[in-house]
């Protein structure tokens, strides 16, 4: 077993120097049956997720939430009371988790951070040309180290869906790996952009690849196209985010994002990393949830679980 | 870790009676030598009711209020207004779906979320399609004015209680037949609700006749003088014995028996896909199902992925409370079943087969089998050609597609096959060759009214659903 992990991770190290053998490999790769991916996501999403199950769910959720705000109109202002709401959730009640991350534009971040030194909550950026990514290279290096050097310690970046979908595998694997590169000691998620690949083949030919260059997480969606997060496509990604384990040794997370908007959303995606992935996936490091009205419901929800009673939406706060 | 906490569907919405009487001539009636039998819950071993056990008076009497009905009321009928009282009855299955999905997880011990999710909306399903047949009865292809049979004696067994009742009621009612049928033994709660359903939407009296008892019940049904069709699901065995006791008679036969499929996977088979179409195929229901996946075919070259593959689904398998909506697999339904699964499974095992299951924590009341794989076996092993049915899956490998086939069709039975592969031209090139009455092909275990269904060889004959299913009871 370790001898043939061991010549399987040195096998797999080599395919991104050949366009030839990384073609053949993501190619090579069992096919996905959208019917059957489909029900099967499906029936995880039966589950009956109930009283003490349901805090718990809840309760990680929040800590899986990249609480986030992407518009042209945002502002240090906007960004710090986002940042303040990431900290403390539900100022009403102190046992609230705080969420995993914020998410910001590279201008935003150096608010952002003056907000969340020290306590814990990431700071991720999107870069690289977001949402397109049709930039030349150096600019979208240049906008990763710009996030970095202001202080975010997760880039998430969007890879080249134009040379993925026209096959030039090569050119997205080295996009990937320089931009790793530009990260320095930042966690690198990679957004497929899945509404624009379309197949689950090609999610599941793009996890690879997004793996093999050097990932640290696979995200679904920029929340930029009509077709974001969808349980289908997240089933996917984490049997692609097993296998890869199983191959390499090395864990990758997956963080689906954009149109997961309530607390019954989001465990049924808890369910699906649990009987797909398991218990080691379960934790704010290995999976997180791209959203932002997310949170308000995961935390009427909880009060609604711990008071018994639904407050009205004026009791969380809008940031 | 993330523990499910226990969300058990509620047992109030159902309301079950002490005792049944049968059910003849549009009422509930004592039997004429009052004898009885009790129906258990398999998952604790409670008893849920005390049921009448039908005699050979008891039989009669059903047949004749049939003859009756048949004669009098439901053959005259324009097929426009039969149409209305199966419409009527579909509408009140799926009204009353949930009470009746309980009570079939109750006394059968399979789980809520199969019931729910599958035997219920398949059983208004069925009623619904062939509520729409009842008046283009003409256009059916059985010639410008088919008649009905007469009198139906149906025979149904205890996997799916109340959906094979909708495969034999449904179509029998549509073509202008009436019917006494006789469910199993051990699950005939859901039709003795059924009766119910059937006063609710104030079918004719002896329309529908319920006669509940054991074998010696239903042999007094089919051996009856004035019954005019006799379709039997179950056995091979017990169809044997049913094939000789009607030869010589003018009845009609139809019967839909077991079956040993073959699931058959190919090397380049969408292999997350395959596998769950693996643990549908044989753990669904318990795997009491005739036409049950249970012997997986595997491409050798891809045997050890797909076997750990399906090994670490297999942990996944929650077994357990049939009546908790998380649960995968139930109860085996009888202590007997359990006992033909256990001897099998140790066959198996002293045959040289190698035996699997996940770790799994089985109640200790009630009937219980945790989902076992055997690996190693071959066509000569008892497991590779003996009907289990339990959830106990044989794997074999094979090299080429014409080995598959072969392999596939070396059994007495042929009811089902699987394919999985990624080559529309192979599924295609299989499916000509294998001998069974469905082939499935990427998928496993769908059912739906509008598709014929049956056997080949010793699997039975005849077609239940699609248009193809009323041909069992129209003179043609």
């Amino acid at each position: 077993m370790t001898a043939t992990a061991t010549s399987a991770r040195s096998d797999l190290s080599e395919l991104g120097r050949s366009e030839t053998a990384l073609r053949t490999f993501l190619h090579g790769l069992p096919g996905v049956d959208q019917v059957g991916a489909e029900q099967r996501a499906a029936q995880l999403g039966t589950r009956s997720i109930k009283t003490s199950a349901k805090a718990q769910a809840i309760d990680l959720a929040i800590r899986m939430v990249d609480l986030t705000t992407l518009e042209g109109a945002d502002t240090p202002g906007k960004v710090r009371a986002l940042a303040a709401k990431a900290l403390r959730p539900d100022p009403a009640d102190p046992s609230c988790p705080h969420v995993g991350a914020v998410c910001v534009y590279p201008a935003m971040v150096p608010y952002v951070a003056e907000v969340l030194r020290g306590s814990g909550v990431h700071l991720a950026s999107v870069a690289t040309a977001f949402p397109s990514g049709q930039a030349p290279l150096e600019i979208k290096l240049a906008d990763t180290r710009a996030a970095v050097e202001a202080g975010a310690d997760e880039i998430d970046m969007v890879i080249n869906r134009g040379a993925f979908l026209a096959g030039r595998y090569a050119e997205v694997y080295d996009e990937i790996v320089a931009t790793k590169q530009a990260c320095r000691d930042a966690h690198l998620k990679v957004i497929l952009e899945t509404g624009e690949l379309a197949t689950y083949d090609n999610v599941r030919r793009a996890s690879w690849l997004a793996m093999l260059a050097g990932g640290d997480f696979i995200k679904t969606s920029t929340g930029k196209v009509p077709v974001a997060a969808t349980l289908p496509v997240t089933l996917v990604m984490l049997e692609a985010v097993r296998d890869f384990r199983a191959a390499t040794g090395r864990q990758v997370g997956v963080k689906p994002a954009g149109g997961i908007k309530t607390t019954k959303d989001a465990i049924k995606y808890l369910v699906m990393v649990n009987e797909t992935v398991g218990a080691d996936w379960l934790d704010p490091d290995w999976f997180r949830f791209g959203a932002s009205s997310l949170l308000n419901d995961l935390l009427m929800q909880r009060t609604k679980l711990t008071t018994g009673v639904y407050p009205g939406p004026d009791y969380f706060t809008l940031d | 870790m993330f523990e499910y906490a226990p969300a058990p569907e509620s047992r109030s919405v159902v309301d079950i009676k002490p005792t049944y009487g049968l059910f003849v001539d549009g009422r509930f009636v004592d039997p004429t030598d009052g004898g009885s039998f009790k129906s258990i819950n398999p998952a604790s071993e409670e008893v849920l009711a005390e049921v009448a056990e039908a005699g050979a008076q008891d039989v009669d009497r059903a047949v004749r209020a049939a003859r009756t009905a048949y004669e009098q009321v439901w053959g005259p009928m324009p097929g426009r207004d039969r149409a209305k009282y199966l419409f009527r009855i579909a509408r009140i299955i799926q009204e009353r779906s949930r009470e009746l999905a309980v009570l079939e997880s109750l006394d059968n011990g399979k789980p809520i979320k199969e019931s729910r999710d599958v035997d219920l909306p398949l059983v208004a399903a069925h009623f619904f399609y062939y509520a729409g047949w009842a008046d283009k009865l003409p256009y059916a292809g059985f010639g410008p004015d088919p008649r009905p049979v007469g009198v139906a004696a149906q025979v149904i067994p205890w996997n799916f209680p109340l959906l094979m009742l909708a495969w034999k009621i449904a179509p029998a009612l549509a073509a202008g037949n009436t019917v006494v049928l006789k469910p199993a033994e051990t699950t005939p709660l859901t039709a003795l609700l059924f009766a119910e359903i059937c006063q609710q939407a104030e079918l004719p009296a002896g329309v529908v006749n319920i006669v509940t008892g054991a074998g010696e019940t239903g042999r007094a049904l089919v051996e009856h003088p004035g019954v005019d069709k006799v379709a039997f699901t179950g056995s091979t065995e017990v169809g044997r014995a049913i094939a000789r006791a009607v030869a010589g008679t003018r009845k009609r036969l139809t019967l839909e028996l077991g079956g040993k499929a073959a699931n058959i996977v190919f090397d380049d088979a969408p292999v997350d896909q395959a596998v769950e179409g693996i643990v549908n195929g044989i753990f669904f229901n318990q795997g009491h199902v005739c036409c049950a996946g249970s012997r997986l075919l595997v491409q050798e070259n891809v045997a050890d992925r797909v076997l750990e593959s399906l090994k670490r689904r297999m942990a996944q398998l929650r077994v357990g409370d049939p009546l908790d909506k998380n649960t995968d697999i139930g109860a085996i339904n009888s202590a007997a079943q359990l006992a033909r699964i256990r001897e099998l499974s140790d066959a198996g095992s002293a045959e040289g087969a190698e035996r699997w299951s996940p770790p799994c924590e089985l109640p200790e009341r009630g009937f219980w089998f945790a989902p076992t794989i055997f690996t190693g076996v071959t066509q000569a092993h008892r497991i590779a050609r003996e009907e289990i049915f339990g959830p106990v899956l044989s794997v074999l490998t094979f090299r080429t597609p014409a080995e598959a086939v072969e392999k596939a069709n070396n059994t007495p039975y042929g009811l089902s096959a699987g394919i999985w592969t990624d080559k529309g031209s192979r599924i295609l090139w299989m499916a000509d060759r294998l001998r069974a009455g469905v082939v499935w092909a990427n998928t496993f275990n769908k059912f739906d009214p509008t598709s014929p269904f049956g056997g080949y060889k010793e699997s039975g004959y005849g077609r239940e659903g699609g248009r193809h299913g009323l041909e069992g009871y129209l003179s043609v």
